[in-house]
């Protein structure tokens, strides 16, 4: 069952030098209580894509596409209003960085009982005793006086369990999270990631995890997109991406992970170049520039989608069935 | 990997406490060790991973050996000649000998100059290559690090990150440096464009014979760039030894809690794999535990932990352990 389907979503900056065409027609799904993961380098997209489907962007910002279905309401002719009831009741968002995305001048109790008081409608000491309730669902320790404290008294980790409460308070069906521990050290990523996956099992909602970290995704996400210059180059399982990649800008992406057999060192590969310019965008496939498998077409027209398996898609030229014989070796 | 290599630079319990006025008003002030006792030898050639969590004064270690800092107690030995308490002027032959990589790649590079004045600049600080020299030095710089000789009359904004870091690369390479402190160069950067840069650290590093103090929270970039690695916990140096040994051998409890909290980019690993789960943060530096700093985290602590700071101990074949629990 389909919870969010996205059908050919463009987003289109305006700035003085022109337009930035940011998202360049993706199209994805999330079904319901799976959580998904959004891979690519920073640019390609990943944070638009979502934020624009929010309409959370600037004004300079277009969006256009064919349908945006969010538990069956057409999220396209939603206006700001009735999206304002929304967010933060059925959608939840976890932000990047947990310093700034709370507001200092406000406790965190208040912070917490805003969503509950605005959509919910509860009363103020309903609102906290449900704050509370959270703030111990997050494993945050002696809630009722940390409810007082300012988001300045609190660790990074912990103002992103606030963040994470924040987010759930509602009890959304959907949760975005946008890089939630880039911010943070290893050992408290580790206790997010965990949480994180707890709180999935335990309240039935959809994540939708935006990440650069392909560790993170593996140990999340039942299934990956892969963007890359605003486009969805491929998507599937978590395994068919990790063990049967087929886009060679996923193989670059795995294969510049420092990999370690045996103690033996090997060079890493790097994907050679930088990404494209969105002010320009390339007329034909996105990887074409730094892509070691190019060939004539891929500079002039975009690849298709390619139905690989019901989950695995691809929009590579190598595998149209007239490439050159030479293309078949290469992807298999 | 033998002892016999020559060392470059050595560190002989290092401490640098900072002053951080308490209040406002009063001069009550407290002291912030944000290095304290450590010790440590860097071997020629070689380079030394120093990994930790943020706050843990590795970041702080690097530039004290540089001098950026001046250290509050303990000696800094460069090529067996002590730089701890030299002053200004006598610091700047070794200056020429000691470079840096900074961290974030867009507050580094000054954006009013043009990156022939940047990589430029510590030419004419120590005044080598004069004139036409200079010209072709810059240009040999800027194709060294994989940039085009056309890019020079540019300004920073015009590149993208992963180039700016290979400015700031060409830059402390300008006066032909022996040791390199590289702090977090690669942590701003997406995945792909990491691997440019540490590949070409790396090639550098072959070619220039050059000595790198790697400081990094990414572990697994470390263990791939590095011949040893320490790893520090508030302000202390806990475990250390050469790359292999640490990563397969690792024995203080905060090692491995650290290593195993690190995603494994596999999904059928990241199954099986069991996590060590550290409870609670990083104490503040400013009122640290007493004895060792990591048993208010330590699933294995004692109340010896709490009365005694333990040494770093050799395991045999160098692999260096500050932990009660072996003895």
């Amino acid at each position: 069952m389909k919870l969010l389907d996205v059908q050919n979503l463009r987003t289109t900056f305006h700035i003085e030098a022109g337009q930035v065409q940011a998202v360049r027609g993706i199209s994805f799904h999330v079904n319901k209580g799976e959580s998904i993961g959004i891979v690519g380098e920073s640019g390609s997209g990943k944070s638009v894509s979502m934020l624009s489907l929010l309409k959370l962007l600037p004004s300079n910002a277009k969006l256009e596409a064919d349908s945006v279905l969010f538990d069956g309401i057409e999220l396209v002719k939603t206006d700001q209003k009735a999206m304002r009831k929304m967010l933060g009741n059925d959608i939840g968002m976890i932000f990047q960085d947990p310093m700034t995305s709370l507001n200092p001048l406000f406790t965190i109790g208040e912070q917490i009982m805003e969503p509950l008081r605005i959509h919910q409608k509860l009363s103020k000491e309903e609102a906290r005793k449900k704050a509370i309730e959270i703030l111990r669902t997050v494993e945050i320790p002696s809630p009722e006086s940390r409810l007082k404290q300012y988001p300045h008294e609190f660790s990074g980790g912990m103002r992103q369990r606030v963040m994470i409460a924040i987010a759930l308070s509602c009890s959304p069906k959907l949760l975005i999270a946008d890089e939630p521990t880039t911010a943070l050290d290893v050992t408290i990523q580790a206790q997010i990631l965990d949480l994180m996956r707890d709180l999935r099992n335990k309240m039935d909602v959809s994540i939708v995890m935006i990440t650069h970290d392909l560790g993170v995704i593996a140990n999340m996400c039942n299934r990956i997109v892969v963007m890359y210059g605003g486009t969805i180059v491929e998507q599937g399982t978590t395994r068919e991406i990790f063990y049967e990649p087929k886009h060679p800008y996923t193989w670059g992406l795995l294969r510049s992970i420092p990999q370690f057999s045996e103690g033996e060192k090997k060079k890493l590969i790097s994907i050679p170049g930088s990404p494209p310019d969105l002010l320009r965008p390339p007329q034909g496939c996105a990887f074409t520039a730094r892509c070691p498998h190019a060939m004539k077409i891929c500079e002039k027209l975009p690849p298709q989608q390619i139905s690989l398996s019901d989950t695995h898609q691809a929009a590579c030229w190598l595998m149209h069935p007239k490439a050159a014989p030479h293309a078949k070796e290469v992807i298999s | 990997m033998g002892k016999a290599k020559q060392s470059l630079v050595e560190v002989r319990n290092l401490k640098k406490y900072f002053e951080v006025q308490k209040s406002f008003f009063g001069r009550s002030s407290t002291l912030l060790k944000a290095v304290d006792d450590v010790s440590f030898t860097i071997s020629k050639g070689e380079t030394f991973g120093l990994v930790g969590e943020s706050g843990c004064g590795k970041s702080t270690i690097g530039r004290t050996l540089l001098k950026l800092y001046e250290p509050t107690g303990g000696d800094i030995l460069y090529d067996g000649k002590s730089i701890s308490s030299l002053k200004h002027k006598e610091m700047m032959p070794y200056r020429k000998k000691m470079q840096m990589i900074f961290q974030d790649p867009y507050a580094s590079l000054d954006p009013r100059l043009t990156i022939a004045e940047i990589v430029g600049d510590p030419l004419v600080v120590h005044n080598i290559y004069q004139g036409k020299d200079r010209i072709d030095r810059v240009k040999e710089l800027i194709e060294l690090v994989g940039l085009k000789a056309d890019h020079l009359n540019r300004y920073p904004h015009e590149f993208s990150g992963g180039q700016r870091q290979r400015i700031g690369i060409a830059r402390a390479l300008a006066v032909e440096p022996e040791f390199i402190v590289c702090d977090e160069p690669i942590s701003a950067l997406d995945v792909s464009i990491q691997a440019q840069v540490v590949n070409m650290l790396e090639e550098l590093q072959e070619r220039f014979g050059l000595t790198y103090l790697f400081v990094s929270h990414d572990l697994s970039m470390v263990r791939h760039i590095s011949h040893k690695v320490g790893v520090m916990y508030l302000g202390s140096l806990v475990e250390y030894a050469d790359v292999n040994e640490l990563y397969t051998n690792m024995q203080h409890p905060y090692t491995r809690a650290l290593l195993s909290a690190v995603p494994i980019a596999d999904p059928d690993t990241a199954e099986q794999s069991e996590r060590i789960h550290l409870q609670g943060d990083v104490p503040s530096p400013m009122n640290p535990p007493s004895g060792c700093t990591f048993r208010t985290r330590c699933p294995y602590a004692m109340s010896k932990c709490a009365e005694e700071t333990p040494k770093l101990r050799d395991m045999g074949n160098g692999h260096m352990v500050a932990c009660h629990l072996i003895e």
